[in-house]
């Protein structure tokens, strides 16, 4: 096994087994876990690949790339891996997150702007697991994401990351 | 206002056009069809109470009455993204299908970039690339709020581009939009001609040519070039043109584009322009009332 090149994009080995970067996720972990905490179907990234640049940032891309790949950015970061508790991104999360049936909090207007701006909240209604949450709120008849969440002990973190917070 | 004089004899009713200068502009924005689709994004405005007046010739630009663009929801969900109406214009003529592999040159901060995702239902390759990389991190933070996943971002001088990069060595499409003196961004940059000067026309016109052929030589036989400027300077738009058509396999043409603009010229101080340059497109601020632009259809014949 090598070590993981924190300077270049590598795609993602298709399963486990044809592993050959110390720590590094494939594709079907990525796709299976969408599926298993959020419920998206793993129909969805039929198009896309997936990559690792830096330790444990996973980028989903829909275009054309030879791996490896030393370029600034493809498609955008989407999860947060090699750490214990995965984490997607909020852009993912706007992005794909409208087909998830898991994990998918709803919030009322007022929560939705407190989510918003990064603020942390009680909320005692939520009967689901604990971990990373999707935030999301009714907007023009349907549910849309907001972000990712974090819910511990009755309270919803808002994890929108500083530069995408917006006072609403 | 002093260094536009020199346009008098181009402009038709130049006072208007002084006039128009002049004048502020409000907030355009564009909708985001990778996001959202035009309706929703609509009935997402209204609920949020802001009015909007959509432009007669693309349902997807918006004129939006607030003063605060970016602290909407519309913008927090990235279904808009704050652009000038005619910086939408070079997209819709460059024309990327889904699938495509397509160059933006000089990309950031990724305005033009993620509309060339959007009309390619975010499939396909846009390759969007700067020689800024400040402006390169503003390009990053807009295509993933708007949720492009079709973008591949390089760092590098367009002039000289390598393809080495990538598995292919020819681009579909390529869009050049150009670093210029920026003459027509004066309505929302008031002071876009502090520095004005002939010198400074004459320096960044040489990056253009280099650009421009670059461009046209990384795209296939029968594909598209748009190159486009925010300056009315000839200079740096029908001159660069020409260069272009003297240098490499290329050929000026016609698109359709449904606002007021002049043709492009075919003199100008002394020199002259081959006619094909009258099919590019000179959009004047008291036109539309938006900003100015100057943008070129090529075909690649080689
Ligand atoms: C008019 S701006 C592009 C705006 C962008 N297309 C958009 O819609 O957001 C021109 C850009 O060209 C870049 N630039 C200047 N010289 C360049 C070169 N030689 N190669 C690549 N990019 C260059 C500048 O950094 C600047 O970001």
């Amino acid at each position: 096994m090598s070590e993981n090149d924190g300077q270049r994009f590598d795609r993602l080995p298709a399963t486990p087994a044809e592993r050959t970067v110390e720590g590094r996720v494939s594709r079907e972990e990525v796709v299976d876990y969408f599926e298993d905490r959020f419920g998206i179907p793993p129909e969805t990234f039929a198009d896309y690949t997936f990559w690792e640049k830096g330790a444990g940032k996973i980028w989903i891309y829909a275009g054309e790339a030879p791996t490896p790949l030393e370029i600034e950015a493809i498609g955008m970061t989407c999860l947060r891996t090699r750490q214990e508790h995965w984490k997607p991104t909020t852009d993912f999360v706007q992005r794909f997150g409208g087909r998830a049936t898991d994990c998918v909090i709803e919030l009322d207007r007022e929560e939705a702007r407190a989510f918003a701006t990064g603020e942390d909240q009680e909320i005692e209604r939520w009967e689901g697991d604990w971990g990373y949450l999707i935030g999301a709120h009714t907007i023009a008849d349907d549910l849309e994401p907001i972000g990712i969440g974090l819910y511990v002990h009755g309270e919803l973190r808002s994890m929108v990351p500083k530069g995408r917070q917006r006072e609403l | 206002m002093e260094p536009l004089e020199r346009y008098r004899p181009i402009v038709d009713d130049f006072d208007a056009f002084l006039e128009a200068c002049e004048r502020p502009l409000g907030n355009a924005a564009r909708v985001n069809t990778i996001k959202a689709s035009v309706e929703r994004t609509l009935e997402a405005l209204e609920e949020e109470g802001l009015a909007y007046e959509q432009a007669d010739w693309n349902p997807r630009v918006l004129d939006l009455e607030t003063g605060s663009p970016g602290s909407t929801w519309t913008s927090f969900h990235g279904f808009t993204h704050g652009q000038e109406e005619v910086s939408a214009v070079p997209p819709v003529v460059l024309d990327p299908q889904p699938g495509e592999r397509v160059w933006d040159s000089c990309a950031a901060p990724g305005g033009k970039a993620t509309q060339l995702a959007a009309l390619m239902d975010d499939e396909g390759t846009v390759v969007a690339n700067d020689n800024n990389l400040g402006r390169i991190s503003a390009l990053r933070f807009n295509a993933e709020r708007l949720g492009a996943t079709s973008l591949a971002v390089t760092n590098a001088d367009a002039r000289n581009y390598s393809l080495n990069r990538f598995d292919f060595d020819e681009f579909d499409r390529a869009l050049v939009d150009a670093p210029c003196t920026c003459e027509g961004t004066i309505r929302k940059n008031p002071d876009a001609l502090d520095n004005w000067s002939e010198g400074a026309i004459a320096s960044v016109a040489g990056v253009q040519k280099g650009i421009l052929r670059r461009a046209i030589q990384a795209t296939r036989e029968g594909g598209t070039v748009v190159y486009s400027t925010c300056t009315f300077a000839p200079e740096e738009n029908e001159a660069v043109v020409q260069h272009a058509l003297e240098e490499e396999d290329c050929r000026v043409v016609d698109f359709d584009l449904d606002l007021e603009y002049s043709p492009g010229l075919t003199e100008w101080d002394g020199e002259e322009f081959d006619s094909s340059l009258e099919r590019t497109a000179r959009i004047y601020p008291h036109q539309n009332d938006t900003g100015g632009f100057f943008v070129t259809k090529l075909e690649v014949t080689a």
